[in-house]
Formats: C-alpha cells, structure tokens, sequence
C-alpha cells in the first residue's frame, strides 16, 4: 500500500507552463501519474501537451476534472498565495516545490490552513512519490522501488542516495516523502509517521534529518511512545559550525540547539536505528527487516 | 543576511523605535565632531558584525569630544576580538558616537521565529545584557514569551502582559508599549528573521531605548526590500564565500583540508560528514544546485582551488534529471581549461553513471573514479595522505 497519493490521484499542476513546472509536468505523466489539469492564471483555455487541459483558477479544475491534489510551481513571490488558492478550492493535499518563500507568507499559510482540511508538503521540497503509482514531484523516478518502507526526509538528493541504497539492496518503497528544508513547512516527521503508523503495508521507515530545528527530536518523542516497527535515521550535518546556514533556510545551529549530535542521542534513546555513515542508510533498513 | 547595529538602528527609528541620538564615523575627525554636537557623555562603538564587542574593548566612553577622538583613533583599524568572531578578529571599519545615557535597568527584547508552533514570539526578560541562549539554559523562567497570531498580530495586551511583567511603571509602561509594537512592526514589515534588542535600556528619566539593536533579514524576502540590498557589508564575509556568491554558488568555507563539490544541500552536508569519517575534514560546504552544469562545476573549481588549505578535491553528484554523463562531460571540459594540482576524486550516481564513469576514466585526466559514497571518500582521504 502507500500514503496520501496512489492511482486514484488526480492531480493539477499549479504553473504547468513555466519552466519547471512544464518539464516535470511531461516527467510525471511519463512516470504514469494522472494529471488531469493544469492552472495559469490568464492561460485558461489551453492544452499542455495536446492533452490537459489549462484552467485560470484551481476552483474551475477541481469542477471540471476533479482535481484532488496539487503540485505547485510557481515562483515565490507569488507561491503562498497559489498554495491558499488550492487550499480554498478544496484541494486535499497540496505539495509545493518552490523554493525561496519568505518566512512571512509561510507565516500566512500556516495560519490559513489551521482551520482548513488540507495538507501541505514542503514547501522547498522534492515532492512526494507512491512507486510504481503515482510520482508527484521533481524526483527521478526509476531509482524507485515498490514495497513496503517508508521513506520521510528534509533533504533532496541526500534522499535519492539513500532511496537508491534500498532499491539497489532489493527493499523496495511505499511512500518517499520530502517534506523539504525551510524553517516553516507543511508537513512534518511526526505527522508523516502517524500516517505511516496507519499504513499496515508499511513495515519500516527511513527518516533523513539535518542540523537544526527540533523537528527530529519530536519525531523521536513521538517514536518511543507510538510506533513500534523499524526506523533507521540519519543526521547530516555533524561537521557543520554553529551559527552558519548550511544551503537550507532551516539547517542552521542557533546556540547549542539542533546539533548532530542532539538529535542522535535523542534518536537513539528512542529506540531509532542512527546510521553513523550515509554510506548505510539503506544496508541499516535491510538488516532490521529480516 | 546580517546587518550592522547602525543600519539596524536606522530602519528601527523609522518605524518609530527609540533609540539615542548618534552618527556614524570613519575618521577620529569624524567622531571628535559627532561627539561635540551630542555634547556631555558619548559612547564610541566599533560596527563589527559580531556580538560580544563590549568585551573585547569595542565600546567605550568618552568624556570629551578629545577623548572620543583618541578612542576612535585606537578602535578604526584594530582587529576586533570578540568570542564570535575567531581569534583572528574582525578590523573595525566604522563607528557609532551616540550620547551616553543615565540607565537605571537593563532588560532583554527579542523577536524570533517559533518553527513548531509556526508563529512568531515576542521574547522579554529582566536579564538584559546576557546572552539570552544563557538565560534560557539556565533560568527559563525569566523570559516571558508571548506567540503572536497572525492573523492579527501583537496585540496591546499582549505589550501589557511584557511590560508589567518586566515590572515597569508609570511612564516606563507608555514609552515601553510604544517600543513594542513599533518593534513588531519594523520585524513584520522589514521581513525580518530575527530582531533582538540587548539591552534594552530603561534610563532615569523613564524613556525605553535599545541601546544596541541587531538585525537579521529573510534573503528570500529580499525581492521585496530592494533597499536592504546595499546594506549588505562585504567586508565582514568571508573573501571566498563573496566571490562564490557572484556565480550563484552556495559555499562555506571550512578549516579542513578536503574540497568538496555535491548538489543538494543535504547531500552536501552528508559529503562532508563522510570525509570526517573517512580520517579527514571538509575544507568547504559547496552546494552546486540541481543543474551541476559545466559552467557551475568550472566555477566550483575556481572557489575550491582559491583555498590555500585545500589538499584534495571529491565531487558528489546524484544525477537525478541531470544526467551523470552530462556532468561528467562538464566536468572534464571544466579541468581541462583550469590547472589543477591536486587529486580529484568523482563520484557519479543515478542516472547513466556507468557512461559517466567510463568518460571519466577515458578522459586520460587524473581522476580517480569512486563507485559508492563509501569508496569516494576513502580515496580522497587516502590521496592527500
């Protein structure tokens, strides 16, 4: 089985015809996921690709070819509000790759999205994939594997290594999630677990953190009192000085606050199987679940 | 991306925050004048980026606008030391003259981002003058938070609940309520990502000012500020990490002596937690981005090579869209065009890594090739030995 996107997925593509958002769009649809529209503001009327139809709004979308979820792409002045807009015209689950929101509309957003029923992923994120079902996202997708470990992480290419490492070892996925690595997202460890723990096809779980924050540190809390299969995580960022933003807003040491070497420990005590190498990542996961 | 505490005091006063009277000064001349025309008291004050100045010597009173000449005159030039910036120092380039006031209590004010909660808290503690990290480690109970809706923002009450929680009085409590809201409002309309007033000064006289203010701003706002952009000091960065700024290039400089290239942040960072566990350090963080096209990788190259320390260069890329091939070609054409003297090693993964590595092996470069992360990192490792 798998978590939030699957074959039943049907999905538009907030910005189908910048530059991401149209090259992905083509990588999604030949990876066989159903994107079914496609939203631009003023390019209503259009078909990308000969074949999905273009909307003004996410609202008309939604009507016309039932729309579930949404990937956005559009630039980041302009990201928040396309993530609100989605989120008004009843959009489940909402996965935004953008890169470089202000702190401030992320602010909005996680305001805005209290009091509705939607998810959101990422921002600052390669998206979200079901191999083998459905791919959502700037990910490649034949590094995927079918199967039954969950994969949630901070990190892009950091994740395709260790995906890579698992499939390469025969342990295929259920759902990989990359719930991305600015200060205020969607998503996070602790809410991807509980929709794991809910997911009896999913027998373990790979968790990729980084320095700062304490996102990992409440995943490791909420490990040791509710969930009881295999997790193997690991922590990049052991030789990084404090103070420095290493490439993601979020993976920065203010103080003596989301170090490495804290969250390991505090991983560790949690029962969570730490990979001292990220050479390992996928070889921990292989030896738990025999 | 961080500001001085005269910048930071300038966009404060503008939003309607009290801070003393004061210029700024290059010269001892300069600052002989400012400080006749605040006339009494003065406070000399070097404009280093880094905290800890008082410390260190890089605040000091002057009686007389001679004396304040003769402290500007020591402080212009000297290599600041302070606990943040390195034993190195930083060489004071300005200083700020303000008038000297007659304080009766030093408090803490700070606006930070709360990631869990998702919300903005307004911090306040009677332990100004402290490093507020200390505080919090060791008496939690003197920081009095207030998180703010944003909907709505930092409302009157919540000022109220600061102020007398600080326990002010009487004209304390206006002037304190003032420089609250007008310090939200410089944080949310300035897209700060940290503001923190320390200390906070409450003088004899009942004025509230911030004797010393820093600033940090969102760089992924500055789209919407385009007047912050010329703040930016390049003096107090690192030589390397200005010229990597210039192509675009995400770089760290580090005090190891491995010179690493990956895309992806997380991957980088991973990188440089394997060459320390492979027996050596990362000399640099140097996230390429997604693309790692020739152009990226040859610049890369021209950053690594430029640190003097660096005794062995790995690239790490996991050619997702982009194809290894293609970088490998990138990377051929980049050192083909530039000397290097020292080893590389390449790890290629994803996609047509097996092409990429055969180009590589193929180009009669000296490139060693890694397989696996594993075995990329023990060669550099091994290399430089």
């Amino acid at each position: 089985m798998s978590i939030l996107v699957d074959k039943n997925t049907r999905l538009v593509v907030q910005g189908i015809t910048g530059g991401e958002g149209s090259f992905h769009a083509k990588q999604m649809m030949e990876y066989g996921t159903n994107v079914v529209a496609g939203v631009v503001p003023g390019k209503g009327g259009q078909k990308f690709e000969d074949k999905v139809p273009v909307f003004d709004a996410v609202a008309e979308a939604v009507r016309k070819e039932g729309a579930n979820v949404s990937v956005v792409f559009v630039p980041p002045a302009f990201a928040a509000d396309a993530i609100m807009e989605a989120a008004d015209a009843g959009i489940a689950l909402v996965v935004c790759i953008t890169e470089g929101i202000p702190v401030m509309d992320m602010l909005n957003v996680a305001n805005y999205l209290k009091t509705r029923s939607t998810r959101l992923i990422g921002p600052n994120c390669p998206g979200i994939i079901s191999p083998g079902k459905c791919k959502i996202g700037i990910m490649p997708g034949f590094i995927h594997k079918e199967g039954n470990v969950g994969v949630i992480s901070r990190s892009g290419t950091l994740t395709y290594e260790a995906v890579k490492q698992l499939s390469d070892l025969g342990v295929g996925q259920s759902t990989c999630i990359g719930i991305g690595g600015d200060p205020i997202i969607g998503t996070t460890f602790t809410d991807a677990l509980k929709l794991f723990k809910d997911d009896p096809e999913t027998k373990g779980v790979v968790l990729i953190g980084e320095i700062g924050g304490t996102a990992e540190q409440e995943a490791a809390a909420y490990i040791k009192e509710n969930f009881d299969r295999p997790v193997v995580a690991f922590v990049a960022g052991r030789t990084a000085p404090p103070g420095r933003r290493m490439g993601h807003a979020g993976a920065i040491i203010s103080g003596s606050e989301g170090t490495a070497q804290e969250k390991i420990e505090i991983l560790q005590n949690a029962g969570v199987h730490v990979a001292e190498s990220p050479a390992v990542i996928g070889a921990t996961m292989k030896k738990l679940l025999k | 991306m961080k500001i001085h505490e005269y910048q930071a005091k300038e966009i404060l006063k503008k939003f309607g925050v009290a801070v003393p009277r004061g210029s700024l000064a290059t010269t001892a001349a300069e600052a002989k004048k400012i400080a006749a025309e605040l006339g009494g008291t003065v406070v000399v004050k070097a404009q280093i980026h880094a905290g800890g100045r008082g410390k260190g010597g890089g605040v000091k009173l002057a009686k007389s606008p001679e004396e304040a000449e003769k402290i500007a005159k020591a402080m212009l030039g000297m290599k600041l030391v302070t606990h943040q910036t390195g034993p190195q120092g930083k060489e004071v380039h300005q200083v700020l003259v303000e008038e000297g006031l007659a304080i009766e209590r030093e408090l803490y004010l700070g606006i930070v981002l709360d990631r869990a909660k998702k919300q903005l808290v307004f911090m306040a503690s009677t332990e100004g003058g402290v490093e507020i990290e200390k505080v919090a480690a060791e008496t939690p109970e003197k920081i009095l938070k207030e998180y703010i809706d944003p909907a709505v923002g930092f409302q009157p009450f919540q000022a109220r609940k600061l102020a007398f929680g600080l326990g002010l009085k009487g004209d304390q409590v206006k002037n304190a309520l003032k420089f609250f809201a007008a310090l939200y409002r410089a944080y949310v309309q300035s897209d700060c990502s940290l503001a923190e007033i320390n200390p906070l000064v409450v003088t004899k006289d009942g004025q509230v000012l911030a004797l010393d203010a820093k600033i940090n701003f969102d760089d992924n706002a500055l789209f919407r500020h385009p007047d912050f952009v010329p703040l930016r000091d390049v003096n107090e960065e690192e030589p390397l990490e200005v010229e990597a700024s210039k192509y675009n290039l995400n770089y760290i400089k580090l005090d190891g002596e491995v010179g690493c290239m990956v895309n992806g942040a997380g991957l980088a960072m991973a990188t440089m937690d394997m060459i320390k566990l492979a027996g050596s350090a990362p000399a640099n963080f140097l996230d390429v981005g997604g693309g790692a096209n020739p152009e990226t990788v040859e610049n890369g190259f021209k950053i690594l090579l430029s640190d003097k320390n660096v005794k062995g260069v790995l690239i790490n890329i996991f050619g997702g869209i982009v194809r290894c091939d293609r970088v490998a070609k990138g990377v051929i054409e980049a050192a083909g065009k530039m000397k290097i003297n020292v080893p590389v090693v390449v790890r290629l993964e994803g996609t047509n890594a097996e092409e990429a590595a055969q180009l590589l092996e193929e180009s009669g470069m000296a490139f060693e090739v890694g397989r696996t992360f594993e075995e990329a990192a023990r060669k550099i490792v091994a290399a430089i030995r």
